[in-house]
């Protein structure tokens, strides 16, 4: 088999993956925004049980809405949107996360409790619960947790939270197609490696794509 | 169950083989190619990695965005089972430690491994140290095999003559990467040779064989290969092997025991179907084991009879014995000459495309043998984790206006920050000989069974002061060369507190020698063919067999060892034929 029928014999069972021959990252003519990708779909080499286990926890609820827009808030200050790409709940993340904290249930105690813990704070400094603050107020308290090592002590369980949280908006937002593109990760396509491009080994002094 | 019955088969087999994984799916492809009429016995499910490969699909197509939760190497790998398997436990002896790490699917670990697939060298055949037991064979003797798996299976790599890492007949390696530019350059200064890889993915058309596909550089050897551009022996052995009409797969089949006759010969073996839990029992003139080195000796230890009272092949009271892994460690961090580098494509192939043989020969150090380095960092395909802990980071190199981040933080800047880390990542991780020893073993727990009823295996395994030193050495070394490229470390460099490093037994998943060949029969459980002492026509042919594997990892010889193996039985079988 020579690398073309590789490819056609790849383009042909692929064929149910999205985008996998698009060649330019930025092609979404699907025009699909990830956060509405239906995961309920059976892949084909997932195990059953794993199925099943994606289906029930898919049908369970574990933030209340109040957590839920608690947490958009929050992944919207971590990933706003700019002129290049959306914000993080433009393309699904508290989805994700409600998703995540089941999946991988250590995440629900320090979420839930997190969570709870930003509300006591705002409701101390501003007697509202968080996002019943204004904006400026909301930054303010972000600016007290967001920054490890200048965060004074008495909020270092708030820092945990948010470093917390930080990671799974950038697990949830840089593993959607949109972030992706915003990454810039050009992979996953067939083709053929090379070697490090003249115009990189060139800049970083190497005398060839051997080093 | 209100009555018990066992499902006998009539046909008698010429060969019964347990397992399909790279020794057990050698053996079904040598023997059914052969005109023999062989039956395979796989625990888990049939897989095709051409149909069931999760290759190419993105993070977004996973719920769990790619997270390990149930495949400990992520949610795209080609690995059904893991560290634990439901209802399939397994104990240790108190204060020892051992991780076993089973994937049950028709071709086994060999779906998603990493494909650096070395060649012992004459030195871990016949060790010239004294501390551990030689081979009964030589490297020369098995050479034959190895090259005959080059050309059969594909394997790339370069020619460069050194004397205990031997060449093989290589395709055309990979190209460095950018960040393996930087490590070369790094180790030459150490005085660490970095040199291509050795991975069995088809870089080129493997001549002679129009059912393989070649790489086309997606970099997901681990979630196998839909083209078949890599070797795993369900793409490559056990599916071949099939279409002869010789070979016929029974998945979902958990052997329970080998079953012999007052002779004390094999006739064949009885198992489970883990689907409906019914019994069976099929018929072979030859049982060939190749279930993994801990699993054929718990089965070996678990078939007892008035012949094999001590369990079948056992007389030696070694099997189970020996169990050694490699040793690993590793350490990361990042190159700031990569921070906001330029995007392309750098996914390259699966396996390794550099690699750092070991460069020491046998001089004294103060542990025995020695290890390889893998290398690892790029521009990889986002997924679960990939961006976790920035905060840890993000403020240790100021950025191209040469205004600093403070640490963690939010908005526009982290998410500058985010891509402007993305792909500096770089690390290394140290594979070597952790020397076999007597004192370190499985054997069956007298008091567990699992949800089959089948005992389990009870390990006891302690590292010795020689890997912990070797562990220490590698720290040292990797430090070095993150020095001489101006790597940061990220990682926690780990101290005598933590042994260096060192990775719990079991944990690089090479695990072997439990089933150990020799020349005698009260010092070793196979003979030099792989055949039990004690049982005429009982082979091993995993990692069982190995007397002490050196720092490369085994599936090369697996394969040319289960090849010899093979062509053994078939030598025998024409010997009482003629």
């Amino acid at each position: 088999m020579n690398r073309r029928d590789s490819l056609k014999a790849l383009g042909l069972i692929a064929a149910g993956s999205a985008a996998v021959l698009s060649t330019n990252s930025c092609d979404s003519k699907t025009g699909n925004s990830t956060a509405t990708v239906d995961t309920n779909d059976k892949l084909p080499g997932v195990q059953d049980f794993e199925y099943e286990r994606t289906k029930k926890l898919q049908e369970e609820v574990y933030f209340d809405n109040h957590e839920m827009a608690t947490i958009a808030v929050l992944a919207d200050i971590i990933i706003p949107k700019d002129d290049n790409s959306p914000s993080a709940t433009e393309v699904g993340v508290p989805d994700f996360i409600e998703f995540i904290v089941k999946d991988l249930p250590t995440y629900k105690l320090p979420m839930r409790g997190g969570l709870k813990w930003l509300d006591i704070h705002a409701q101390k400094r501003f007697k509202n619960v968080f996002i019943k603050c204004s904006d400026q107020e909301m930054i303010s308290i972000v600016d007290e947790i967001a920054y490890p090592k200048k965060a004074k002590p008495e909020v270092s369980q708030g820092v945990s939270f948010f470093n917390t949280m930080r990671d799974l908006t950038a697990s949830g937002y840089y593993t959607t197609k949109e972030g992706i593109t915003e990454m810039g990760y050009v992979g996953n396509r067939p083709g053929v490696w090379t070697g490090v491009p003249e115009d990189i080994w060139k800049v970083h002094g190497f005398a060839s794509n051997e080093g | 169950m209100s009555t018990f019955q066992i499902i006998e088969e009539s046909t008698v087999y010429d060969a019964v083989v347990v397992g399909s994984g790279a020794g057990g799916g050698m053996a079904g492809y040598i023997l059914a190619n052969a005109g023999l009429k062989v039956l395979m016995l796989e625990a888990g499910p049939f897989f095709d990695p051409a149909k069931d490969a999760l290759q190419m699909r993105w993070p977004w197509e996973s719920p769990r965005r790619g997270a390990s939760t149930t495949r400990h190497f992520g949610d795209f790998d080609a690995a059904f089972g893991g560290w634990q398997l439901e209802g399939e436990p397994y104990t240790h002896e108190k204060g020892t430690e051992f991780d076993w790490f089973r994937s049950r699917m028709l071709g086994g670990r060999t779906n998603h491994w990493g494909r650096i697939s070395l060649r012992m060298g004459p030195d871990d055949f016949k060790p010239k140290d004294g501390l551990t037991d030689e081979w009964p064979i030589t490297y020369d003797e098995v050479k034959p095999f190895y090259d005959r798996i080059d050309r059969m299976i594909g394997i790339y790599g370069t020619v460069e003559g050194i004397h205990n890492e031997p060449d093989g007949i290589y395709l055309k390696p990979p190209k460095p990467r950018l960040n393996e530019l930087y490590i070369r350059k790094a180790g030459q200064k150490a005085g660490v040779p970095v040199i291509a890889g050795r991975g069995s993915v088809l870089t080129e058309a493997l001549p002679g064989n129009k059912d393989r596909g070649i790489c086309f550089y997606c970099g997901q050897c681990n979630r196998s290969c839909k083209v078949y551009g890599d070797f795993s022996s369900s793409s490559c052995l056990v599916i071949p092997a099939m279409k002869t009409g010789n070979l016929t797969v029974i998945d979902n089949a958990m052997v329970r025991e080998v079953l012999t006759n007052d002779e004390g010969l094999a006739t064949g073996v009885s198992y489970v179907n883990t689907k409906d839990m019914k019994e069976y029992s099929v018929k072979g003139k030859t049982v060939i084991l190749g279930a993994s080195a801990c699993e054929s000796a718990r089965l070996m230890l678990n078939s007892k009879s008035a012949s094999h009272p001590g369990g079948i092949g056992n007389s030696s009271g070694l099997v189970g014995k020996y169990l050694h892994d490699s040793t690993g460690a590793g350490l990361g961090g990042f190159l700031p000459q990569l921070l906001d580098r330029k995007r392309y494509n750098e996914d390259g192939v699966g396996s390794v495309h550099i690699y750092s043989p070991w460069w020491q020969g046998d001089k004294k150090l103060d542990f025995a043998r020695g290890y390889h380095i893998e290398y690892w960092g790029g521009m990889g395909m986002p997924s679960f984790g990939s961006f976790h802990g920035i905060q840890n980071y993000n403020h240790l190199v100021p950025k191209a206006d040469g205004t600093s981040s403070e640490s963690g933080g939010y908005g526009a800047a982290l998410k500058q920050d985010y891509k402007r880390f993305y792909g500096a990542s770089v690390g290394m991780d140290g594979r070597g000989t952790a020397i076999a020893r007597k004192e370190n073993y499985c054997e069956i727990d007298p008091n567990k069974v699992d949800k089959f009823g089948i005992p389990v295996l009870k390990f006891n395994y302690k590292w010795s002061n020689e890997e912990v030193l070797q562990a220490k050495h590698m720290m040292e070394t990797f430090q070095e060369i993150m020095h001489n490229m101006g790597a940061i470390i990220t990682s926690a460099i780990p101290g005598a507190d933590t042994k260096y490093g060192l990775e719990t037994p079991g944990k690089i998943i090479h695990e072997g020698g439990t089933t150990r060949m020799g020349n005698d029969p009260k010092t070793s459980v196979l003979n030099k063919w792989g055949q039990a002492h004690d049982c005429k026509n009982l082979y091993v042919v995993d990692a069982g067999p190995f007397v002490q594997q050196g720092d490369k990892n085994l599936t090369w010889t697996i394969l040319a060892l289960s090849m010899r193996t093979s062509e053994y039985i078939l030598q025998e079988k024409n010997k009482l034929n003629s």
